[in-house]
């Protein structure tokens, strides 16, 4: 069964309820190794989500992914707003135009979000960022994507996710504000893959009622 | 005309300061525009605010652009990307240290000199003395 337009403001919607959950744990996170505030910003982010999607009851995929982009950038303060910005802006262009998509539609629009923060970020894997969750998502979910219904290839995506998550504890961050830290960064799981796994865990939670 | 003066930062008196500190140097002859602080007045950075500044500094001489810190960067990018082509190829953003290299900036484009000229004296700020090294 392919992703329908109002399984993505399912998606966006449970995402917003996650980030809100989790908003104090990701500002602890971000106070650690950062400037303590990816928490409030994710939250204010997917709060102006849900009101923007509320008007969009017909919008194809590619508009609400690229609404969710626009409204982030301007919402979202923190190098968090440039990034998960562009990210949904790309995956909005990667599905323009659709209602629905299959397997291979959802793998290829992560990869284009992820070439959006790549291209915006400027970092690669291992430098304790969102890219540490993100990268190994997308590389599993390629790697099942032709032979996996989507809850499933979401689940494969989540789990790889969360673990690329947990791998950021051990890392010194050579990226953002964290990197200001050095050494100290070590230790503590990054805010910005949290957040990711968190977002990319509400996708697969979304599907699976299916 | 002079080139202009873009100052990015997460905070609003941030940016105010370094362009008040500027302004000493170049006496109302060159335009400095400021893109501190969140739509909403908190630490963060705004695309509109940036790219309101830009559109404010933007003459036929050029922008220079300098920020505090890296997601600076990525707002400022953003917001190029947002110009005409024309418009975009006449902005550098500097990667000099935000004080010295905004008072140099303004020194250099008061004295009438091109973009490239004055990113190149911002660049100098990395070199300026402060003291003794501790």
């Amino acid at each position: 069964m392919p992703v329908t337009h109002e399984d993505i403001q399912h998606w966006l919607l449970r995402s917003a309820q996650v980030l809100h959950e989790n908003s104090a744990y990701l500002t602890q996170l971000d106070s650690a190794i950062g400037d303590a505030d990816h928490g409030s910003n994710m939250d204010r982010g997917f709060t102006a989500v849900k009101a923007k999607i509320a008007n969009l009851g017909d919008a194809d995929i590619g508009t609400l992914l690229k609404t969710v982009g626009t409204t982030l950038v301007s919402t979202v303060g923190g190098a968090s707003g440039p990034l998960y910005g562009t990210a949904f802006l790309r995956a909005g262009m990667a599905s323009s135009g659709k209602q629905s998509l299959e397997a291979t539609d959802v793998v290829a629009l992560f990869d284009a979000a992820l070439e959006g923060v790549r291209a915006r970020g400027k970092a690669q894997a291992g430098e304790k960022t969102m890219l540490d969750a993100l990268i190994p998502a997308i590389e599993a979910g390629k790697q099942v994507a032709e032979q996996s219904p989507i809850p499933q290839l979401l689940q494969t995506m989540a789990a790889a996710a969360e673990e690329g998550m947990k791998s950021t504890i051990e890392m010194v961050a050579t990226k953002g504000r964290a990197s200001y830290l050095g050494e100290r960064s070590k230790g503590h799981q990054d805010p910005g893959a949290t957040s990711c796994w968190l977002i990319l865990q509400a996708f697969s939670d979304t599907m699976e009622a299916h | 005309m002079a080139v202009g003066i873009v100052i990015v930062s997460h905070s609003a008196r941030l940016a105010e300061g370094v362009a008040e500190l500027a302004e000493q140097m170049s006496i109302g002859e060159v335009t400095i525009a400021v893109a501190g602080g969140t739509d909403d007045g908190s630490v963060g950075t705004s695309l509109d605010k940036v790219i309101a500044a830009l559109q404010k500094a933007a003459n036929p001489e050029g922008t220079l652009v300098l920020l505090d810190l890296g997601s600076a960067v990525m707002v400022t990018e953003m917001a190029l990307e947002q110009l005409d082509p024309s418009e975009r190829q006449n902005v550098i953003i500097s990667t000099a240290p935000l004080v010295e290299g905004a008072v140099l900036a303004a020194v250099e484009a008061s004295a009438g000199s091109t973009l490239a000229e004055v990113a190149e004296a911002a660049n100098n700020g990395h070199e300026m003395p402060k003291g003794k090294p501790a």
